[in-house]
């Protein structure tokens, strides 16, 4: 298992006992500490991939984190796109990545036979064209 | 029925809670909004040493306004996010996450973000902002990595590379970005040379010592020390420093796994045929700060672009009031300088506030004394952003002298 703290510290001191806290994401059980906000419990355990891009898929992670740049929303319970970097790990919290959305423009087709109109994406989606699963 | 508060204090960092401080010594009803889940705003995890030896720890720091703030029983909301303010009439109505609060006053202390530095790759996780690894690596206390470059020399990213050594991150070195559209100066060695003077007196080291010689000799010198600079980079703290090399772009599939660096010109523009590929496992970005500004335009307030104070300021007199009244602002909302500065500048807000919600014109005296002291604080700073902050802070107040005098006629 890994674990990135930093215990010992020439200037802050060895970190303090904390009360530990058990928490889920994507289904696989984790603990932290009284302290963590879900970014800093994961990336203890070394996870950085908090969520995909909802367009290309492509893996996320923290990047400001301090709320600024909304990189690492996650869904925390039942609340959609909460920052994982600004919320508290709670005991039995459920943390899942934030996933892709449905792209109804296959990146595989070439910009100049993308659909025009509405009417032209809709035969193409008849046709079987278009990324409509995600 | 919603109650009125006699201020909210929009950020909780050392300007937000000097200012509630001072407002709760005068009996004000306050409360202070931040979305952060423990006060102190980038207080937090800020460590340098000063030059006297002594170490500045801003969890301490932050520790010692809290419990003055806790003792005057000030009433403080983490985790409460602002999305918007309005004034009808002389009301405020603050729009949060956790419902609207209304108040006669606000203060806004936002304090700064960061400028983005874009490179290819940088979506990549592994890929963060340098505040980002010191909020991770001095408040939450969790390695950011094994080993790592930080892109960008200035005085924020010299001071946060050093806190992560002292936390036992192996870092490779530190260079500048590619130059783009975007990085501008930040990617160009002869102004990056510029900025080092303002960390010559951080602490003791080769590098510094270099830095400071050349920035306060003449553009001629500087220029040639530009031009000469040692191929293998300056040591800072055993650390590599390179100002012709620049990080081109990031690679990895599913996060950093090396970077691209190259030699650069004393322009910025990359030399072809230097490039060598270096193993990191996360990447710092180092843009600058800039003020962060936002609720105090959509209140309307004006702004002045300052480039001394970090970018688009709300334009305030030295009692930190704005042309909305009722508005005050404090900290780097109104230029980027040291978390000291800030705080000096939130107990002037502070009873600038107290003296408009109770009329009471005793306070002057606190007022004027507060903002010698913000005057001494600067004059004493050890980390000065900006070597001209005098002048820009002349320009804002002036701005606000203009804007008061068009108003009256």
């Amino acid at each position: 298992m890994t674990n990135n703290r930093i215990v010992d510290h020439p200037v802050l001191g060895r970190l303090a006992d904390r009360k530990e806290i058990t928490f889920t994401f994507d289904g696989t059980e984790y603990t932290g500490y009284e302290g963590d906000t879900v970014a800093s419990a994961l990336l203890a355990h070394g996870i950085r991939t908090l969520r995909v891009h909802e367009e290309s898929k492509r893996p996320r992670s923290i990047y400001c984190n301090i709320g600024h740049c909304y990189e690492c929303r996650v869904m925390v319970d039942d609340a959609r796109g909460v920052r994982a970097c600004l919320t508290p790990i709670k005991e039995g919290m459920v943390v899942s990545s934030g996933k892709g959305l449905p792209n109804p423009l296959d990146a595989s087709i070439p910009p100049e036979e993308l659909p025009r109109t509405y009417q032209e994406y809709e035969e193409q989606s008849k046709e079987g064209k278009g990324d409509t699963d995600a | 029925m919603i109650l009125m508060h006699d201020v909210v204090i929009i950020g909780s960092g050392p300007a937000g809670l000097s200012a509630a401080i001072a407002c709760r010594e005068n009996d004000l009803d306050v409360v202070v909004l931040d979305e952060f889940p423990k006060a102190g705003g980038r207080l937090l995890g800020q460590l340098h040493q000063e030059p006297t030896g002594e170490w500045w720890n801003g969890v301490k720091e932050t520790e010692k306004l809290l419990e003055r703030a806790n003792m005057l029983d000030t009433d403080i909301r983490l985790e409460v996010s602002v999305y918007h303010v309005e004034k009808v009439d002389d009301t405020f109505n603050i729009f949060t996450n956790k419902g609207t609060l209304e108040a006669k006053n606000i203060l806004i202390a936002t304090g700064a973000a960061e400028s983005a530095a874009p490179i290819p790759g940088w979506t990549l996780p592994g890929v963060m902002s340098i505040g980002a690894a010191q909020v991770m690596t001095n408040v939450h206390r969790v390695k950011v990595g094994e080993k790592g470059i930080v892109v960008g020399v200035n005085v924020l990213s010299a001071a946060i590379a050093r806190e992560m050594q002292l936390a036992g991150i192996d870092l490779h070195s530190m260079a500048l970005p590619a130059a783009n559209v975007i990085t501008g100066d930040g990617s160009n060695p002869i102004k990056v040379m510029d900025g080092l003077a303002r960390i010559a007196h951080l602490a003791p080291s080769k590098f510094i010592q270099f830095g400071s010689r050349f920035a306060r000799a003449s553009a001629f010198v500087r220029n040639t020390a530009v031009k000469f600079f040692p191929p293998g980079g300056v040591k800072m703290w055993g650390m590599p420093v390179h100002i012709r090399k620049a990080v081109t772009a990031i690679h990895g599939e599913e996060k950093v796994e090396s970077v691209t660096i190259c030699k650069v010109t004393t322009d910025g523009d990359p030399i072809p045929g230097t490039e060598e590929e270096v193993e990191v496992d996360f990447v710092c970005i180092a843009g600058g700060l800039y003020p962060l500004a936002e609720l105090a335009a959509v209140m309307g307030v004006p702004f002045k672009y300052i480039e001394e104070l970090g970018g688009h300021v709300p334009v305030h007199n030295e009692q930190m009031e704005t042309d909305v009244e009722g508005l005050y602002v404090a900290g780097n909302i109104t230029g980027i300088e040291s978390a000291k500065v800030a705080g000096a500048q939130g107990t002037v807000a502070g009873y600038s506030i107290a003296k408009h919600a109770l009329q009471d014109h005793s306070l002057e005296e606190n007022i004027t004394n507060a903002m010698e002291q913000v005057k001494t604080v600067r004059a004493n700073a050890s980390i000065q952003f900006h070597p001209k902050i005098d002048q820009g802070r002349a320009r804002v107040a002036q701005a606000f002298e203009v804007n008061a005098i068009n108003s009256d006629k």
